[in-house]
């Protein structure tokens, strides 16, 4: 449908009136609102199904006896509507708005990036209507099946050439360090896709494949993939989105060049080995979970070197922290990004890893990273973001902002606490031995009492996701009711060349 | 110097695009070329058997559920894990999995060695409805299993798809694939000679759902999780576990 949409209004915008010459004197911004626009829609659509799988475990009638409604089909849905729709749809919004900005050049053609946003849009739909008929690769984070896949490399490849298409038009003679972020995003994690994605369909009709992958090396590849997913998607990506508004909205200069380099290629380097750290225990020979184990405690250097530059870019803006909820969000955003990244590499260690892995601890981090880290710094991109690209005073209301900010970080803390206290909980119920030498708890045992926490989870989903209905209607309302602001004419490419010596 | 260097590298698009195409492939290529080549890395087992089209047909309806979101199937080299499931997954036991559901998650036990462990009436209640049989289970109804007829057309395509990727199934296996599916699930037919003679003897023929006379997802699924656990011998004569192995399914 949103495919759809998009299409007609490419197709539309052929009959339009021939465009005058001094269009090219601004940049190319209508596919970067509509990104927005799709990012908060799936936000809202993943999110609440991520409250309505958060309250099956403690409801499991809740399914109303539909097959599309288990747990099991409605989990990837969710994962996919949060990473994909809200979050790739974020990023592709951002990083059309960063590269024509930080490279002052306007996108070298207006088709392309409608072809990228509807594309994109299309594989998402493509795989989740998918995931509620039961057609899914059941490799998580990747369970959309082959003909997805495939029109998600074609999608992948336009995004990549239009990126370098519109750096290589750049008038400043750098390449920005948030565009170092999206190209790396780009790059890796379209040879993660394919990598673990080669797959045999069963017949050009069916939906169904078997990847090539058996065994030990398809667990491999899997996490090798699914880590790097967090890695470049849900990192890389966002670092970008971070060192490009953190600063605008603060108006501060980034803290360190040095320590941006030092993160940039240390996240590159080391986070593809660490993906093994999901096999600890397992039949994946030794040696390889040792490697991932070392690199993911390796890694904190450069994830807190990032973290570290964010918050001290702050430095001598604190009183705008403290004013500003959108500034807030970023600067909460790098905390988690902190936290999330220091739990990492503590439970990538392997005896710590024995008692988080398989549960809910892991679910918690995961939420860490994802409430704390990727939806804050989103929402504080946006609200930076949306005024200027609509041409806006401001945001519709400045106290939405703010019981947006108050409603997701209170729905992550409850989120994050409740599954700490399930998931140490029940690691070590599962451990826990009698006297007499025998196992002291069933497994329906530690089940039993993980259901307080899992009411407790769904009440802070729920909170935070009324945050982001909140912020979706405060959006909806600045485009619609905030005076225009008066053009100022300084959003613009730079006309012609112009020499600069070093920066 | 270094500096010097990156402030060259970052005016050049082609050469930072090369540069993280290098940097980030190391990784990958030092962990998982290894697998394929070092032979250590899946045990031998000659008496490793495959899927009959019946338990493959199971093994999809289970992905196709979702069920890996929730069970695990491997018990790793932890004593716990070993007293409470049995002897820790060997990577020969899924060198036929394509893909592998070792899973992440154990909101519900794990189900490596979950084969025999339980009645097929007490696998046909459970999924009927989780409650009836554990009052405190979580876990979803799947009603409509019992209900669904088995699509059997199609099973030559998937076995031919799987041996494509790598798994040996002869071509009497594929061309037989529906035949022996139904025959699998329907004992007292004409059908069920044929699939002890193409997967062996001890090939478990039975009506899994209870209903002699029709194939159900029921059955599929059933008969996918009698053999969990049960391809090989290999984890039983590898670890010092506890307690017997079951009578092995060849």
């Amino acid at each position: 449908m949103a495919g759809l949409l998009c299409a007609i209004v490419v197709i539309h915008s052929y009959y339009e009136p021939e465009p005058t010459p001094d269009r090219l004197s601004s940049y190319y911004d209508p596919p970067i609102k509509a990104g927005i626009a799709m990012s908060m829609a799936w936000a809202v659509f993943a999110m609440f199904v991520g409250v309505w799988v958060a309250l099956l475990l403690a409801w499991p009638e809740l399914t109303f006896d539909q097959p599309w409604a288990g747990f099991g089909r409605l989990r990837p849905v969710h994962t996919t509507g949060v990473i994909f729709g809200f979050g790739g749809n974020a990023l592709i919004a951002t990083s059309f708005h960063v590269m024509q900005r930080t490279s002052r050049a306007r996108m070298p053609d207006q088709i392309s990036p409608w072809f990228v946003l509807a594309g994109y849009n299309l594989f998402c739909i493509l795989s989740v209507s998918g995931y509620f008929i039961g057609i899914t690769q059941s490799k998580e984070y990747a369970e959309a099946e082959w003909y997805a896949d495939i029109w998600l490399v074609i999608v992948w490849v336009t995004y990549f050439v239009l990126y370098i298409r519109t750096i290589a038009r750049r008038k400043e003679p750098h390449i920005y360090v948030a565009n170092w972020y999206f190209l790396a995003f780009i790059l890796v994690v379209a040879i993660l896709h394919i990598v673990n994605n080669i797959a045999v369909p069963v017949s050009i009709g069916h939906a169904k494949s078997y990847t090539v992958w058996a065994g030990v090396q398809d667990a491999m590849v899997q996490w090798w993939y699914g880590h790097n997913a967090v890695a470049f998607f849900l990192t890389a990506g966002f670092l970008g989105m971070l060192y490009y508004y953190l600063p605008v909205r603060a108006q501060r200069p980034i803290f360190s060049y040095r320590l941006s380099i030092l993160s940039f290629w240390g996240i590159t380097f080391f986070y593809m080995w660490a993906g093994s750290h999901h096999l600890h225990y397992t039949a994946l020979p030794h040696w390889v979970q040792t490697l991932g184990m070392t690199f993911s405690v390796m890694l904190l250097v450069p994830s807190w070197a990032s973290a570290g530059n964010a918050l001290l870019t702050l430095n001598g803006a604190w009183h705008r922290v403290r004013d500003d909820a959108t500034l807030r969000f970023m600067m909460v955003a790098a905390v988690f990004y902190g936290l999330s990244t220091f739990e990492g590499s503590f439970m990538a260690i392997r005896p710590v890893n024995s008692l988080s892995h398989y549960t809910d601890w892991t679910v918690g981090h995961v939420h860490a990273g994802a409430l704390g880290w990727v939806a804050l710094i989103t929402f504080g991109s946006f609200y930076t973001l949306v005024p200027s690209l609509w041409k806006r005073e401001r945001m519709y209301s400045a106290g939405l902002v703010e019981v947006h900010f108050w409603l997701a970080l209170a729905g992550t803390l409850v989120y994050v606490f409740a599954m700490w206290n399930s998931g140490v909980i029940q690691g070590l119920m599962w451990r826990t031995y009698t006297k007499e030498g025998t196992l002291a708890y069933s497994f329906l045992d530690s089940l039993v009492a993980m259901r307080p926490y899992y009411v407790a989870r769904a009440f802070g989903g729920i909170l935070f996701l009324a945050g982001a209905i909140v912020g979706s209607y405060n959006i909806w309302m600045t485009v619609r009711a905030v005076p225009q602001a008066a053009d100022t004419g300084k959003d613009a490419p730079q006309p012609e060349k112009v020499a600069v010596a070093g920066e | 110097m270094p500096e010097l260097f990156h402030r060259k590298l970052e005016r050049s698009t082609i050469g930072f695009v090369l540069a993280v195409i290098a940097v980030a492939s190391v990784g990958g290529i030092v962990e998982i070329a290894p697998l394929f080549t070092i032979d250590e890395t899946v045990e031998e087992a000659p008496d490793m058997r495959l899927y009959t089209p019946l338990e493959l047909a199971g093994r999809n309806i289970y992905i196709r559920e979702g069920c890996y979101a929730c069970h695990s199937q491997m018990i790793r080299t932890l004593r716990d894990e070993v007293e409470r499931y049995g002897p820790y997954s060997l990577a020969v036991e899924s060198r036929y999995d394509h893909p592998m559901l070792w899973g992440s998650k154990r909101t519900g036990p794990d189900l490596a060695r979950v084969g025999d462990k339980y009645s097929d009436l007490w696998h046909v209640s459970h999924l009927t409805n989780p409650r009836d049989v554990v009052p405190e289970s979580n876990m979803p109804a799947y009603r409509w299993l019992a209900r669904n007829p088995l699509q059997m057309e199609d099973l030559p395509l998937h076995l031919a798809a799987q041996r494509a990727v790598g798994v040996p199934y002869t071509d009497d296996m594929i061309e037989n694939a529906a035949k022996d599916a139904y025959g699998q699930a329907t004992p007292d037919s004409d059908a069920a000679s044929g699939v002890a003679e193409r997967y062996g003897e001890e090939t478990q023929i039975r009506a899994f759902d209870g209903v002699a006379t029709r194939v159900t997802e029921m059955d599929a699924l059933v008969a996918y999780l009698q053999i969990l656990g049960r391809m090989t011998d290999a984890a039983f004569e590898h670890t010092a576990a506890p307690q017997e192995p079951p009578e092995p399914v060849k």
